[in-house]
């Protein structure tokens, strides 16, 4: 099954469709990358471009747990890459210190999972500091990184997708990349621009999704989404590793005679509410999908403000394919998952609405 | 048993019996240089002598911390343990080998997956503290479980069929490999998160000093946290050391320092990397034991938990260990050296046992060759049993999120969703 998705991943979706040609980068080739090599190249780039950014965290010394900063501690120095002691919430914390004075803090959390301790200082300091200083200090140099999703057998702590909980905290920006081209040039921006952004990187899509990623330095804007199929029925939303079977999803409905739009969000806070309403306006039909769980999920913010601006032009209700309500399951992942199959049945049951 | 790195000798001896407010304390007097735990780099400690001697003038007793326990006996008269208490330590050790080892095939089989961390290297730890605890006293541990698991008596199919996530496993197949309870034994679980078993623990212990001392009730509970190196470096450690003394609960804070958090060492991630200081900083005894030999850790171990139960409060216990594998079965062990496996190796506790046990003629090698056997089997059986059971039911996946199902709420039809037929084939949509 990985085997088929690592030719299914180079043969398909991932390479953009140039709707619109909003980036020429998606019609460059370059050198064959999975993505956590696209990771290393992006923060290789953006150590070597600023001389005050600093990659910290668990294991990061000797290339991290998922070889993401391999090579850092080599070239740049221990004094700019260095492992941290166990401590999520001084690591965050800490990150935000050296971002206020001036620094580029890109903080490793070994897995999402963990950065539950770190929430409190995210949420409270980093998200509210520009706020409550008055624009006096600000820690925009803080990037958190942090591999999450389900990855098949990690249960309970190593499979969890918490992106909803942080689309709740104004102040902070949340990106998704879907391959490795999008991760480098998502990373780049993410760690350049002035305000603190939580990277999540699809940890099953590491050594799975390969794709061709330029060499050089370039940048993906955050807060715009990509239509990456066009289609005239419904429009499907994902982000991260869970594009993957809704791509193919998409496939099988076609062979249904139902054509399908896959829009990548890429940002999920603040995110691009423009593009998803020209193509739900479109279609007049809207399908959400991601690993979290469903209640509270980020799906339901995309459905309740859709629906706010969308209401004449919608054929069926709002559709969203997620997690089950419980904890991470172990044995059960298959079930839990949202799976191709159930994303197949919700686009015909909303199609024939 | 010869330890293989030069301890700070301490003049002081442990003051862990006795509860007296004017207890006489010894400032301590460090040797100049000493090189920590076989490490190639020497601290030079000269502070902590002016630092006892304004906690010697401070009205609560401090405690001060210890390193060479045990003196070698040699005599037969004055022997650590019993033929009997010999074999049950032996066996237990022997146990958790053989079952971390079958876990290592299994996993390359494939009838084993996740995250799998073995704790190879280390079963004098959990051997010599939870032989002593009875089975109403607690243990809370981190994902590195099994064995601790198995000392506390959970048995091995238990854990094996645990492992494989089938429905005879001790939490049903829904934990795995680092999630191991049992209600039964007073298994408070493996916890996959560093730090987070040890406030657990910290409630526990004081449920059993309020049923003693407030309830009445006849209880000497005691529960032993066992955590590693890594995770001294955590917040939540310090908060519960902090409460633990304060409410002076029925705690054992065991530290399985085996010098390697993944890839990162210990003495690399902490400012003073003897942990068992940590220990008299809040107020309780702190001390170091060579935790390579079983013998050792279990004399430590007698007067922490004597301690306890008599209502004297925790104590720090860093008992210095090694893994001899990875970190876990994913991992490729390149970051330590060679020399220092070697040098572990050849501590191993359970040579070092059976050596003890056969040179103080407490048991013939027979005896203990046929203990192994037992365990083989037991261990064996124990996969088979795994193998031959059920997988969990798809119902298992909805159940015990709530206390009641109910709370999964009420499904768009305006019933219940837990009475929706569909909810235990696990395809309801919830």
């Amino acid at each position: 099954m990985a085997a088929l998705l690592g030719r299914s991943c180079r043969k398909l979706g991932f390479l953009s469709s140039g709707h619109g040609a909003r980036r020429s980068v998606s019609t460059e080739t370059g050198k064959s990358l999975n993505l956590y090599s696209a990771i290393n190249q992006a923060l290789h780039i953006a150590l070597d471009s600023d001389p005050r950014s600093f990659v910290f965290g668990e294991d990061v010394g000797f290339g991290g747990v998922f070889r993401c900063t391999t090579g850092l501690a080599e070239r740049f120095g221990k004094n700019r890459v260095f492992n941290t002691p166990l401590c999520e919430q001084g690591i965050v914390g800490f990150g935000i210190g050296l971002a206020a004075m001036g620094n580029r803090a890109i903080v490793e959390i070994q897995f999402a999972d963990y950065i539950y301790p770190a929430f409190d200082q995210i949420v409270n300091e980093a998200a509210k500091f520009r706020y409550r200083s008055g624009n006096q200090f600000n820690c925009g140099g803080l990037t958190i990184r942090a591999p999450y999703g389900a990855v098949g057998h990690g249960g309970h702590y190593h499979s969890q997708s918490p992106e909803a909980f942080f689309c709740h905290v104004p102040g902070i920006k949340v990106v998704i990349p879907r391959s490795p081209r999008e991760a480098k040039g998502l990373l780049l921006s993410c760690i350049r621009d002035p305000n603190p952004v939580v990277f999540f990187e699809p940890k099953w899509l590491y050594r799975q999704a390969v794709e061709e990623v330029p060499e050089h330095d370039y940048m993906i804007p955050l807060s715009e989404a990509e239509v990456i199929r066009e289609g005239n029925d419904i429009t499907l939303v994902g982000w991260g590793a869970q594009l993957t079977i809704m791509e193919q999803a998409c496939l099988e409905a076609e062979k249904e005679g139902i054509s399908c739009e896959l829009i990548d969000l890429k940002t999920l806070l603040p995110w691009d509410k423009e593009t998803v309403e020209a193509s739900v306006k479109k279609t007049g039909r809207l399908l959400i999908s991601h690993e979290a769980p469903i209640t509270g999920g980020f799906g339901a913010e995309i459905s309740a403000t859709i629906l706010e601006r969308c209401f004449l032009k919608l054929e069926a209700p709002v559709s969203r394919i997620c997690g089950l309500d419980t904890p991470f399951p172990l044995v059960f992942e298959p079930f839990y998952m949202p799976t191709k199959n159930k994303i197949l049945d919700a686009i015909k049951t909303t199609v024939n609405y | 048993m010869a330890t293989a790195f030069a301890p700070t000798k301490l003049t002081a001896t442990l003051p862990l019996h006795g509860s007296q407010e004017n207890r006489l304390v010894l400032p301590i007097r460090l040797a100049p240089h000493s090189s920590f735990l076989g490490s190639t780099r020497s601290l030079t400690l000269h502070s902590s002598r002016r630092l006892n001697h304004a906690h010697a003038t401070r009205r609560s007793p401090p405690v001060v911390g210890v390193q060479e326990v045990v003196k070698e006996k040699k005599s037969i008269n004055s022997l650590l343990i019993t033929k009997e208490e010999g074999l049950v330590l032996y066996e237990d050790m022997i146990l958790g080998r053989s079952f971390e080892d079958m876990c290592a095939q299994m996993y390359y089989r494939g009838k084993m997956f996740g995250f799998v961390h073995l704790y190879n290297g280390q079963e004098a730890v959990s051997t010599g503290f939870i032989k002593l605890l009875t089975k109403s006293d607690s243990v809370v541990s981190t994902y590195r479980d099994h064995v601790h698991a198995l000392s506390k008596g959970v048995s091995a199919r238990a854990v094996m069929s645990e492992l494989f996530g089938k429905v005879t496993g001790c939490c049903r197949g829904q934990g795995g490999s680092m999630h191991m309870f049992s209600k039964e034994h007073n298994m408070l679980g493996g916890f996959a998160f560093i730090g987070e078993g040890i406030p657990v623990a910290t409630g526990a212990a004081f449920s059993s000093k309020y049923r003693r001392d407030v309830l009445k009730q006849d209880c000497e509970d005691v529960t032993v946290a066992f955590f590693g190196d890594g995770t001294c470096n955590n917040g939540q450690f310090y908060e519960c050391l902090n409460m633990a003394a304060l409410w002076k609960l029925p705690i054992i804070f065991v530290v399985e320092n085996n010098l390697w958090a993944i890839g990162m060492s210990h003495l690399r991630a902490t400012s003073d990397p003897e942990i068992w200081k940590k220990g008299p900083a809040f107020g309780m005894p702190g001390v170091h034991v060579d935790g390579m030999d079983v013998l050792k850790v279990r004399e430590v171990a007698k007067e922490a938990v004597t301690r306890a139960r008599r209502g004297e409060g925790p104590t720090l216990v860093e008992c210095e260990t090694y893994r001899f594998r990875g970190h876990s079965l994913a991992d490729p062990d390149e970051l330590r050296d060679a020399a220092e496996k070697a040098k572990y190796a050849a501590r191993d506790p359970i040579a070092a046992l059976k050596k003890y046990l056969i040179e103080n003629k407490l048991v013939k090698e027979a005896e203990l060759k046929s203990i192994e056997k037992k365990i083989d089997e037991l261990v064996e059986e124990a996969v088979e049993f795994a193998d031959a059971s059920p997988q969990p039911g798809r119902s298992q996946l909805l159940e015990n999120v709530f206390a009641d199902p109910k709370g999964f709420g009420i499904g768009p039809d305006g019933r219940y969703r837990c009475e929706d037929p569909k909810f235990t084939e696990g395809t309801a949509q919830v």
